[in-house]
C-alpha cells in the first residue's frame, strides 16, 4: 500500500502511465478534502450499489400486487416505507425505480455529450463557415425551453422509456458543444497538432484521437452537473405519464400515483420524491466538488 | 476632435449591435418554427384523415390534402408555416376548433402572473441572500445559503408542490388549494369586474374588488413562493459569485481605506457593479420560470400555458402543443436575446 501511495506520488515518474495515475491520484486528494463532494460521491455510490444489488436489498416483488394489504402506512412490519394503491411495498419498488434511473442517465450521459463533442469540436477545428453553421444550431437548441422541447418530442414520438430518453438527449447535447468548442479553440493552434497535421494525419484522426481527449475533463464536470437535470426532467415526464410506463417503478410516475391519496396517505407521493430529491442532490455536490478540483479556473478560488 | 462624432460614432454601433441582435433573433426563431414544423409533419396522426375520416375516396382526401396545402413541396410548406405563425395564425385547436392563438392569449395572462410573482420573490431573497454568502465566504451563514441553494437545484418542483399542497394547505390550512380562485370568487371575477389584462391580482384591485383579491393572493402564493425558490436558488448563487468578484477588486479596498461604511462599500459601490450580469441573471431565471411553470401548473390545476400545453398533450391536439410551444419557445428566446442585449449596453467592457 505504501510503496503504490509512493509510486504514485512520485515527482519523476518513469512512464506516462505512471505520470496520469499520479495526477488521478493527486485530484482524489484535493476531492476526498471536500466534505461536501464526498457526501455527494457516497450517494452516487449507494445508487449504483442499490441499483446492482436491488434484487438481493429488496424485501419484496415490485411489481407484486396485495390488495388486502395496501395502503399501508410507513413502519408497517414488513413495509418499511408503508405500501401503495396496488398493496406493493414501496421501498422495494424504490429500490428497482434506481434501475430505471440509472438506466435513463446512464444512456442520456453516453449519448448527448458524444453529440455535443462532435459538433462542438468539428466546429471548432474547422472554424469558418462550419463553426457558424454548427454554432447557430446549437444557439437555436440552447436558446429553447428544454422541458417543453423534450414534451413536444414524445408527444410526437409517443410515450415510453426509451423515447422519453431520445428527447431529453435531443435537448442535452447543445451545452457539451459549447464546452467542447471552447477546449477545441484553445488547443487547435498548438505545436502538437500542427506536428500531427504534418506527419499526414486526417482531420477526422486528429480530432478523434488529439482534440477530443483534451475536452473531456471539462465534459466530465459537465455531465456530472447535468445528471441532476436529467434526473428531474425524466421524473417530470414520468409524473406527467409521458415517460416510463405503468407498472414499471419509475419514481416521478410513482409520485404521480401517489397524488391521489395525497392528502389521506401521504407517503405514497413523497417517499419516491425524497428518492429523486436524494439523488439528484448527490450529483449536484459531486458535480460541484469535481469543478472545484478539476477546473483551473475556479480552483484559485 | 470634440465629442460630437465620436458619441455618433457610438450610436452608430449601438445600431448596429441592436440590429444584429434583432437579426440573429430572427434567425433562432426561425429556426424555431423550423423544428416545430419538422416535429409537426413527422406526427402519425394523418391530419387528413382526422378531418375526411375513413370512408373518403380518392378525391375527397386529394380535395383536402389541396386545401391544407399539403400537396406543396415541403420548403413551400415551410413558408406558408413562417407566414401564417408571424401573422399570428397558429393553426386550429383539434379538441375545441378554436384558433390556437386565442385560446392562448387567453391562458397566458395565468403563467405571466404566476412567473412574474416567482421572480419577484426570488430576486428579493436571492439578492440578500447572495450578498450575506459573499460577504462571510466560508461562514455558517454562507454554508446554508450554499445547502438551501443546492436543494432547489435538486428537488424536483412537482414534488415539492405537493409536500406543499400537503403541508400549507392539508395540514394547516394556511392558503387556498389548486385553482386561481374559489369558485363564488371565480363567478364574481367572470361576471362583474372588468377584465383588463387577465392577471387576477391586477384586475381585481383596479376593480377595487378586495376580496377577491385576497382570495386570489391565498391560491397564488403557494406556486408563486415555490416557482421563487426555484429562482432563488439560482439567483443567489450568481450573486454571491458576482459580488465575490467585486468585493475582490481594488476599487472596494480603496473605498474601505477611506473609511466607507461597510454597508455603503457592500450595496452601493460594489452593488453598481455587479448588478449589471445580475440583471441578465434574473431575466434568464424569468425565462425558466415561464418553462418551469408547466409542471407547477399541473400540481395547481393553474390555468396557464402549461396547463394549456399538457392537457392538448393528452388529447393528441397537436396544433395546439406545437403552438404553446411556439409562444413559450418565442417569449424564452427573447428574453434570452433581451438580457443578451440589456448586458452589452449596461456594461461598457462587454462593448468592446
Amino acid at each position: 500500500m505504501t510503496a503504490l501511495r509512493q509510486w504514485l506520488q512520485d515527482p519523476s515518474p518513469a512512464s506516462r502511465r505512471q505520470a496520469r495515475l499520479g495526477q488521478m491520484w493527486l485530484a482524489w486528494l484535493r476531492i476526498r478534502r471536500n466534505r461536501l463532494a464526498m457526501a455527494g460521491l457516497v450517494i452516487v455510490g449507494t445508487l449504483l450499489v442499490v441499483a446492482a444489488l436491488a434484487p438481493w436489498i429488496a424485501p419484496h416483488d415490485p411489481l407484486a400486487q396485495d390488495l388486502t394489504r395496501r395502503l399501508l402506512p410507513p413502519l408497517t412490519p414488513g413495509n418499511l416505507l408503508g405500501t401503495d394503491d396496488f398493496g406493493r411495498d414501496i421501498l422495494s419498488r424504490i429500490i428497482y425505480g434506481a434501475r430505471i434511473t440509472l438506466y435513463i442517465i446512464g444512456l442520456v450521459a453516453v449519448t448527448a455529450p458524444v453529440l455535443g463533442l462532435l459538433i462542438g469540436t468539428v466546429a471548432g477545428y474547422f472554424g469558418g463557415w462550419v463553426d457558424a453553421t454548427l454554432m447557430r444550431l446549437t444557439d437555436i437548441f440552447l436558446a429553447f425551453p428544454r422541458l417543453i422541447l423534450a414534451l413536444a418530442l414524445v408527444a410526437v414520438l409517443g410515450p415510453g422509456i426509451g423515447n422519453a430518453i431520445l428527447a431529453i438527449a435531443l435537448t442535452a447535447w447543445p451545452p457539451y458543444a459549447r464546452v467542447a468548442r471552447a477546449e477545441t479553440l484553445t488547443v487547435r493552434n498548438s505545436d502538437y497538432i500542427a506536428a500531427i497535421r504534418l506527419q499526414g494525419a486526417s482531420p477526422a484522426r486528429i480530432i478523434a484521437g488529439h482534440v477530443v481527449p483534451m475536452c473531456l475533463p471539462s465534459v466530465i464536470i459537465r455531465v456530472t452537473l447535468d445528471m441532476a437535470g436529467v434526473i428531474l426532467i425524466a421524473a417530470g415526464l414520468g409524473f406527467l405519464g409521458l415517460g416510463v410506463q405503468p407498472p414499471l417503478p419509475e419514481w416521478g410516475l410513482m409520485i404521480s400515483s401517489g397524488r391521489k391519496y395525497l392528502f389521506e396517505q401521504w407517503w405514497v407521493a413523497t417517499m419516491p420524491g425524497l428518492a429523486i430529491f436524494v439523488v439528484s442532490l448527490g450529483f449536484n455536490l459531486l458535480g460541484d466538488g469535481l469543478r472545484d478540483v478539476l477546473d483551473p479556473r475556479s480552483a484559485a478560488r | 476632435m470634440t465629442g460630437s462624432p465620436v458619441s455618433g460614432n457610438r450610436a452608430f454601433v449601438l445600431a448596429g449591435r441592436i440590429g444584429l441582435g434583432l437579426g440573429s433573433l430572427a434567425i433562432t426563431i426561425l429556426g424555431l418554427l423550423l423544428i416545430t414544423f419538422l416535429i409537426s409533419r413527422v406526427v402519425p396522426i394523418d391530419p387528413v384523415l382526422s378531418i375526411v375520416g375513413e370512408r373518403a375516396t380518392e378525391a375527397q382526401i386529394a380535395a383536402v390534402r389541396a386545401k391544407l396545402g399539403l400537396d406543396l413541396p415541403m420548403w413551400q410548406q415551410f413558408l406558408i408555416y413562417v407566414r401564417d405563425a408571424l401573422t399570428g395564425d397558429l393553426g386550429t385547436s383539434i379538441r375545441t376548433g378554436e384558433p390556437v392563438a386565442a385560446e392562448i392569449a387567453r391562458y397566458f395572462p395565468a403563467t405571466l402572473e404566476l412567473a412574474t410573482l416567482g421572480t419577484i420573490f426570488g430576486t428579493l431573497v436571492g439578492v440578500p441572500a447572495g450578498v450575506l454568502a459573499a460577504t462571510r465566504p466560508g461562514s455558517l451563514a454562507d454554508q446554508v445559503v450554499r445547502v438551501i441553494g443546492l436543494m432547489g437545484y435538486s428537488m424536483p418542483v412537482f414534488w415539492l408542490g405537493l409536500i406543499g399542497l400537503l403541508v400549507f394547505y392539508g395540514q394547516l390550512d394556511w392558503v387556498s388549494g389548486p385553482g386561481r380562485l374559489d369558485p363564488t370568487y371565480d363567478m364574481m371575477m367572470q361576471f362583474t369586474l372588468t377584465p383588463y389584462t387577465g392577471m387576477i391580482l391586477i384586475d381585481s384591485a383596479l376593480n377595487g374588488a378586495w376580496d377577491v383579491f385576497g382570495n386570489a393572493v391565498s391560491h397564488i402564493i403557494l406556486p408563486a413562493g415555490l416557482l421563487g425558490y426555484v429562482s432563488m436558488a439560482y439567483i443567489s448563487r450568481m450573486t454571491r459569485s458576482f459580488m465575490m468578484n467585486e468585493l475582490g477588486q481594488e476599487y472596494i479596498t480603496t473605498a474601505r481605506v477611506k473609511g466607507m461604511p461597510e454597508w455603503r462599500v457592500v450595496w452601493v459601490h460594489a452593488m453598481k457593479n455587479a448588478l449589471v450580469p445580475l440583471i441578465t441573471v434574473i431575466t434568464l431565471s424569468y425565462a425558466y420560470l415561464l418553462e418551469g411553470s408547466v409542471l407547477t401548473e399541473t400540481i395547481f390545476a393553474w390555468p396557464g400555458l402549461g396547463s394549456y400545453i399538457t392537457d392538448a398533450l393528452f388529447a393528441a391536439d397537436m396544433p395546439a402543443v406545437l403552438g404553446g410551444t411556439v409562444v413559450v419557445g418565442a417569449v424564452f428566446i427573447t428574453l434570452n436575446m433581451a438580457s443578451d442585449l440589456l448586458y452589452r449596453l449596461v456594461d461598457p467592457r462587454a462593448r468592446a
